[in-house]
């Protein structure tokens, strides 16, 4: 009698956590969750929106939030311009793509190797690295501009691909997720493998790699993330317009400081951010179950 | 033979730590050598510049102190403007929004997992562009005469007589750059918090009704938190970094660094007024050493609250 009694309120209390289906309780936070999400919403509508606005809508009076006829004008007229320099747009456009793929690429490489050895192997720096790493979390990129700079002045590496990469690769975010990750992985696995004489390269990928895809789904789109989004490099350190990013481009047709914002550059510049938008939108959509799994080891250590 | 004895050892010694270190210290070493470059490095150099005059052309002057102090007691922008409006937008976005992402992931959590995925998803969509597409869309919100949606909508219900510049005026920039970033703050802290609440065990919750907790709110406090301290350490330290990091918003918004009479200026601004307009990298270098302990100095008030015991 207990016992059911028991279960009875057990399950009332489980109603709260992770609930499998829908129950009237649930409607107070939906009320709030509602509005709230078709507040943050708004602005993600207005991108596709004003995209595919024809011009005598995108300067309506009143305003139009939601366009009526539909044309892929904007997104025409984007491609076959050219900018100030007669560099065309595709080319920003392919700048961005490389310079994302070699960085997302190049950063899952460089944060999971990092992280297996920070997590499985034994040696003398391990603790000091990991603390350092953890100090680094705090690091606010924007702060050392300028020290940046001079670095990157004189490497030589002004005015190259690279510095479009090489920046973006140091991610303590992205190493801290990943050890945090492969921390849940046994020793014992590890340990097994050595025993059977596997060298360590092998073990990473056969072992490590394999059973950490949530955490390199994540770190992919993190990196993707300040990768495709990072207007700044161009602006600081490229003066080739041939090199310079989609992400820089489109600053150039916002910025009301010079003076771009003019009437032709409206559509454009709503095409362009639909395009800068939609490839985060649907990544993270196909990802959102590896980020949620990664995400419950991200546990700091107070 | 004796006298080669300890020289074979100790390169035995060495080829054993080499044996069993070096793939480890291989492993690490290109995530080691990009952090040297692009993090420990600059850090370094500024703290160095900090103590400089430096004007890029002319080799650094030492100057001690000197830029701490005109800092603190002459920097008349600084202290008039730019502290002040740092630690506003701080106050209002850092636990702010740390808050809000608390409380909308514990309510998340209580829906099932289709609804949950989707509104987590609209909730962090924001944060995913941060920054350059957004200037579209907040500049035509805000814009300044009749056409800015704002503008047009208060027009309609008679709410002003003509338009405002939003973007242009001292007094709205600094609320409209909180809103914005407030907007945009359920990043990756959010989905930690979300991940970390999910995963508590379910029998806490029933040991804590045995032990008498009442309400919603009883358990949030003694066993909602307690058990995801982790979680929300981690979400606290990358509140803190968005924060100053969000700093770039105001210069975005207005088109102009300073921004209007110097509404929304920022450290972050402050630093990139001085070191790239004025060319005073020495300055400018003191007063990102000042952000970053400012930073390291509210992650370890985090790391006090959130402390495991």
């Amino acid at each position: 009698m207990r016992r059911r009694w028991f279960q009875f309120s057990s399950s009332y209390r489980n109603r709260g956590i992770n609930p499998q289906g829908f129950h009237p309780s649930q409607l107070k936070f939906y009320l709030i969750l509602l509005p709230l999400s078709a507040f943050m919403l708004l602005p993600m509508v207005f991108i596709f929106s004003h995209a595919f606005k024809p011009p005598d809508e995108l300067f309506a009076y009143p305003p139009r939030f939601f366009v009526v006829n539909p044309t892929l004008k904007n997104f025409i007229d984007l491609f076959s311009r050219m900018s100030a320099s007669s560099i065309p747009v595709s080319r920003y456009l392919f700048n961005s793509i490389l310079v994302t793929v070699v960085t997302v690429a190049a950063s899952v490489v460089v944060s999971s190797t990092a992280a297996y050895a920070l997590s499985k192997k034994r040696f003398k720096l391990k603790q000091t690295l990991f603390a350092i790493n953890t100090v680094a979390l705090m690091f606010v990129p924007i702060a050392v501009t300028i020290p940046r700079f001079l670095i990157i002045e004189r490497l030589h590496l002004m005015d190259t691909f690279w510095v479009h990469i090489l920046p973006m690769l140091a991610m303590p975010v992205g190493l801290f997720l990943i050890k945090q990750f492969i921390d849940g992985i046994p020793d014992e696995v590890v340990e097994a493998a050595q025993i059977d004489g596997a060298s360590d390269v092998w073990i990473y990928w056969q072992i490590i790699l394999p059973m950490i895809r949530p955490a390199i789904a994540t770190i992919a789109i993190l990196s993707f993330q300040a990768a495709w989004n990072n207007a700044d490099t161009s602006a600081l350190y490229i003066n080739n317009e041939s090199l310079k990013t989609f992400a820089f481009y489109l600053t150039t047709l916002t910025s009301t400081t010079t003076g771009a914002n003019v009437v032709a550059g409206q559509g454009i510049a709503a095409a362009a951010s639909l395009i800068m938008f939609l490839p985060n939108l649907i990544i993270f959509i196909f990802m959102q179950s590896q980020v949620m799994s990664t995400m419950s080891h991200s546990g700091l250590k107070g | 033979m004796q006298t080669a004895k300890p020289q074979s050892s100790f390169m035995s010694s060495l080829k054993k730590w080499w044996m069993k270190e070096a793939s480890a210290y291989g492993f690490i070493s290109g995530y080691a050598l990009m952090f040297l470059i692009f993090i420990a490095i600059p850090v370094a150099v500024a703290i160095l510049l900090s103590f400089t005059f430096f004007d890029t052309i002319q080799p650094p002057r030492f100057l001690a102190l000197k830029n701490y102090i005109t800092l603190l007691t002459q920097d008349d922008i600084f202290m008039r403007y730019v502290l002040p409006n740092t630690i506003q937008f701080a106050v209002i976005v850092g636990p702010g929004g740390y808050l809000l992402a608390f409380i909308l992931a514990w309510m998340l959590a209580q829906l099932p997992k289709v609804p949950r995925t989707i509104f987590a998803l609209i909730l962090y969509s924001p944060s995913m562009t941060a920054g350059v597409a957004m200037t579209v869309v907040w500049q035509a919100l805000f814009s300044g005469d009749q056409t800015g949606y704002l503008n047009s909508f208060l027009l309609s219900l008679n709410l002003i007589q003509e338009p405002i510049q939003w973007l242009q005026s001292p007094q709205y920039l600094m609320p409209i750059m909180i809103i914005v970033t407030l907007w945009s703050s359920m990043g990756v802290g959010f989905l930690a918090m979300l991940a970390g609440i999910l995963e508590i065990n379910p029998e806490l919750y029933e040991a804590g009704s045995i032990d008498g907790i009442r309400n919603r709110f009883q358990e949030i406090i003694y066993i909602t938190i307690p058990s995801m301290k982790p979680q929300m350490l981690f979400g606290a330290v990358m509140a803190i970094v968005a924060t100053f990091q969000a700093g770039a918003i105001g210069v975005t918004l207005s088109g102009s660094n300073p921004t209007p009479q110097y509404a929304g200026q920022l450290i972050v601004n402050h630093i990139e007024d001085y070191g790239f307009l004025r060319y005073e990298m020495g300055y400018a270098a003191a007063v990102s050493v000042v952000l970053l302990l400012m930073v390291w100095f509210f992650a370890r008030v985090a790391n006090r609250l959130f402390r495991e015991d």
